[in-house]
């Protein structure tokens, strides 16, 4: 696989990893997202039903807490996760956890770590960890990582070491048990980037981690509210200029249209696309504008729509908890309110969803109204093409120098 | 007896209990079922119904998309499977949305962005399944809403008024129902009830051209009484013929006679709707016996709990048994879930908290229910329906010893000896 930059503006990498997937044919633009899945599927999505989205990323992210108590299965059905799933022509990238449900704490040794699935705890230790992902055969998978330096309350440096040491072990155990196996070598390591809010150890950790034959790396521990987003954002620069050029750096847990834009202006290449997802488990669709392109006073215009819902909406403080009953978000309208109930227009004016193609906000709040599936199928489906569609115009504006524009629509219109 | 004042009650003065209503004065009603082969031993049809949004072929599966969707899976997916007539419920989508809001929406069709066919049931059997929650007076059904406790009287007059505002292609009367285990005087009550209240139905429909009024023949499990309101009910000239109060607690010997009385009785130009009826033996067994049109919950709602209908019965996917299973629902089935996913993948998906393995359950039980029907038109067309629904028996159950009873003796009653 290739990473080539097109260009780099203000810490911003545009370009494309080419020579992806089995067949090294598959390509993926940065900045991107890969597509969450849950269990191996879009959630609330069937095949059609995903089809029917533009945009859909070439990658999609599987989590090892859904999968990992499958691994008998999967290792008996001998044809790797991608066509178990019917997704044999997606790229898969294999993360440990899922970015929406955060896993109790406290269950990482030096020998194994831990993830929950439905069914429970699977400990793995680096053979069963490898072990598990010969059976999945994804293209990439994050490397068993020890990532619970930024779960306490208050970090402390010897807890932070200790993260990136133990990372450290199970990446050089992890590749070691990799020379041995034709079946793993087809797939990518992500090395992970720890070290909690420590400068130190995590400088040490992108430099130690840089120096192994990872085909990337996946930077861990920026979500929840461990450190404030400004720690954060100085961590993320400092930890980026660590890394090699020619490969993909992926974040966890960071999905929000404006903290996804800091990250990118810190170096930050693939995120995951959870935060529509969320969207719409609270009953909501994405709205927001990533238009930059229109005229100042068109976008105030059209502006007015959102920026009075901004108006009436609590300032209460949002949550920075990563399951579903997280606060709503001034980027998305909430449709089980009254006032969607005669609303004849789609979700948003212009979107080419199925959902704004098909349906209208009345018919969504209806179907809210009385608990129907079909909502989830209708809202996700739009709150998946809305985001891609974001992305999209993040790299058009790249392209055109024109980031600036798009970030300052996107934080007038973050609460 | 004062009237209720309800925010959408709409009071029609008692009607006197008439031996027999003269019938309303129409011009007649169109013919909208073509034949196009018919059994020479059964009773089986195999036709074309020409509605408003589209031909359907018969005999025809209607799922049942209670509140204006079919549960998970879009209307673009329903279409795509072959679909071209569904349910929506009067009694449900009265309350929410509301007949004004639909109204506003371009009907039902527009509401829910379906372009072909919709049957409204019209309130009726809400009065069996919420028997708590319901009273029945001569004027009409009084409903305590579930949601807010409010009060709402669906009378014959205002069930017609929300299925001209949804605009459906068939309407159904609003009939009195009773559970087919009642007895006594309470089912000629019924009967009687809604002959008069078809009457009531007729009288108030204010768009017969747009939406074919269907009668509903009620009597309950008593031949009498069903042979007296067949015999009122085909007077009154309306488009189609429902079978309605069956499919509910009775016994199969007594549900197959009522059946088999009632299209013996009813026009052979004009569509039998069987009301309820579609486990795949019953579909069979009642298009010997007649039937054109099915409609049920039970292929969609067994979906949503992990079941996959297949032609020998059904396969309960959470089970263990199916962990490693690595081939599909039925390698005969042509659907999108058969096509794509394993009956191992299925399970593995119904463990997780993902509601699509639902909805790919839904699309195959569905796929199940209108491929197994084209099968029966093509063996009706084919002049061979016997030899499927000897096959059919065969792949379901077994061994002759295996079929049951009742399914035999219904067919042997139209000619079709099983062996």
């Amino acid at each position: 696989m290739k990473l080539s930059l097109t260009k780099v503006v203000n810490g911003c990498r545009l370009g494309k990893i080419k020579n992806l997937g089995k067949s090294r044919d598959c390509t993926m633009d940065i900045p991107g997202c890969l597509l969450y899945t849950k269990t191996g599927s879009a959630p609330h999505l069937t095949h059609h039903t995903l089809h029917n989205i533009h945009r859909v990323p070439a990658m999609a992210q599987l989590t090892l807490s859904s999968l990992a108590e499958h691994h008998e299965v999967l290792a008996e059905y001998k044809e790797g996760v991608g066509k178990f799933i019917g997704m044999s022509e997606s790229l898969l990238y294999c993360s440990l956890h899922d970015p929406v449900n955060p896993c109790p704490a406290g269950y990482v040794t030096n020998k194994s770590v831990s993830v929950w699935g439905l069914g429970g705890r699977v400990e793995m230790t680096a053979s069963k960890f490898m072990a598990i992902q010969q059976a999945l055969q994804p293209d990439w998978f994050q490397c068993l990582s020890d990532g619970e330096a930024s779960c306490a309350e208050v970090t402390s440096i010897k807890r932070a070491r200790k993260s990136v040491d133990r990372s450290l072990l199970f990446l050089d155990n992890c590749l070691r048990l990799q020379e041995k196996s034709e079946v793993l070598q087809k797939s990518v390591i992500i090395g992970v980037i720890e070290g909690g809010d420590v400068m130190e150890e995590r400088l040490r950790s992108a430099r130690e981690t840089a120096k192994r034959p990872v085909g990337g790396f996946l930077l861990d521990g920026f979500q929840g509210n461990l450190m404030t987003l400004e720690t954060g954002l100085h961590l993320l620069s400092s930890v980026t200029a660590e890394l090699p050029e020619d490969k993909p750096r992926l974040i966890c847990g960071v999905s929000r249209p404006d903290e996804v834009l800091e990250c990118i202006e810190r170096g930050v290449d693939l995120f995951e696309s959870f935060f529509p997802y969320q969207v719409t488990e609270r009953g909501c669709a994405l709205t927001f504008r990533f238009d930059y392109e229109l005229n100042p006073e068109e976008t105030l215009l059209q502006q007015n729509d959102t920026q009075e819902e901004v108006k009436y909406q609590d300032q209460t403080e949002k949550i920075k908890t990563t399951d579903c009953t997280q606060e709503m978000t001034s980027f998305e309208i909430n449709l089980k309110e009254k006032k969607y109930q005669e609303d004849f227009d789609p979700l948003v004016r212009g979107c080419s969803c199925y959902c704004c193609k098909n349906h209208t906000r009345a018919y969504i709040h209806h179907l809210l109204v009385t608990n129907e599936l079909l909502a989830s199928v209708l809202l996700m489906m739009h709150n998946f093409e809305h985001y891609f569609g974001f992305f999209h115009s993040i790299r058009e504006a790249l392209k055109s120098d024109k980031l600036a524009q798009l970030k300052e629509l996107i934080l007038r219109q973050a609460s | 007896m004062a009237p209720p004042t309800l925010f959408f009650a709409h009071v029609f003065p008692a009607a006197k209990m008439a031996a027999a209503a003269s019938p309303a004065s129409l011009e007649s009603a169109p013919r909208i079922l073509r034949l196009v082969a018919e059994c020479s031993r059964s009773r089986a049809r195999a036709g074309e119904l020409r509605l408003p949004h589209g031909t359907v072929a018969t005999p025809v599966f209607m799922p049942v998309g209670t509140q204006a969707t079919m549960k998970g899976i879009t209307a673009e997916q329903l279409d795509a499977l072959g679909c071209r007539i569904c349910l929506g419920n009067t009694y449900h989508l009265g309350l929410r949305p509301g007949p004004e809001l639909i109204q506003k929406a371009h009907g039902l069709h527009g509401f829910m962005n379906w372009s072909h066919n919709l049957l409204t049931d019209s309130g009726g059997f809400q009065m069996v399944s919420l028997v708590s929650l319901s009273e029945v007076t001569e004027e009409g059904v009084r409903f305590r809403s579930p949601y807010d406790g409010a009060e709402t009287l669906l009378s014959p007059e205002k069930s017609v008024e929300i299925q001209n505002a949804l605009g459906s292609d068939i309407i159904m009367q609003l009939d009195d129902v009773v559970s087919s285990t009642v007895t006594g005087p309470r089912v000629e009550e019924a009967m009687y009830r809604s002959i008069r209240w078809l009457d009531r139905c007729i009288a108030a429909h204010q768009r017969p051209d747009k939406q074919n009024l269907f009668a509903i023949i009620q009597g309950g499990l008593d031949a009498d009484l069903r042979a007296t309101c067949l015999e009122e009910m085909t007077k009154r000239d309306v488009p189609g013929f429902a079978i309605g109060g069956l499919s509910g607690g009775e016994s199969k010997g007594q549900f197959w006679r009522m059946v088999a009385l009632s299209t013996s009785r009813l026009p052979k130009d004009k569509p039998r709707y069987l009301m309820g009826v579609g486990y795949a033996t019953d579909l069979v067994v009642c298009v010997a016996l007649g039937c054109d049109m099915f409609d049920c919950v039970f292929p969609t709602r067994t979906a949503r709990f992990g079941s996959a209908l297949v032609p020998t019965g059904s396969l309960q996917l959470k089970k263990k048994q199916y962990e490693k299973d690595f081939g599909p629902i039925d390698p005969q089935c042509t659907c999108p879930t058969c096509q794509k996913h394993s009956r191992a993948f299925l399970h593995a998906l119904l463990h997780s908290d993902n509601t699509a393995a639902l909805h790919h359950l839904t699309v195959h039980n569905i796929a199940y229910q209108l491929q197994l029907m084209s099968a029966v038109r093509t063996s009706i067309v084919e002049k061979r329906f016997p030899d499927f629904v000897q096959d059919f028996m065969d792949t379901m159950y077994g061994d002759p010893t295996l079929y049951p009873p009742w399914a035999t003796e219904a067919l042997a009653s139209v000619g079709i000896t099983l062996g």
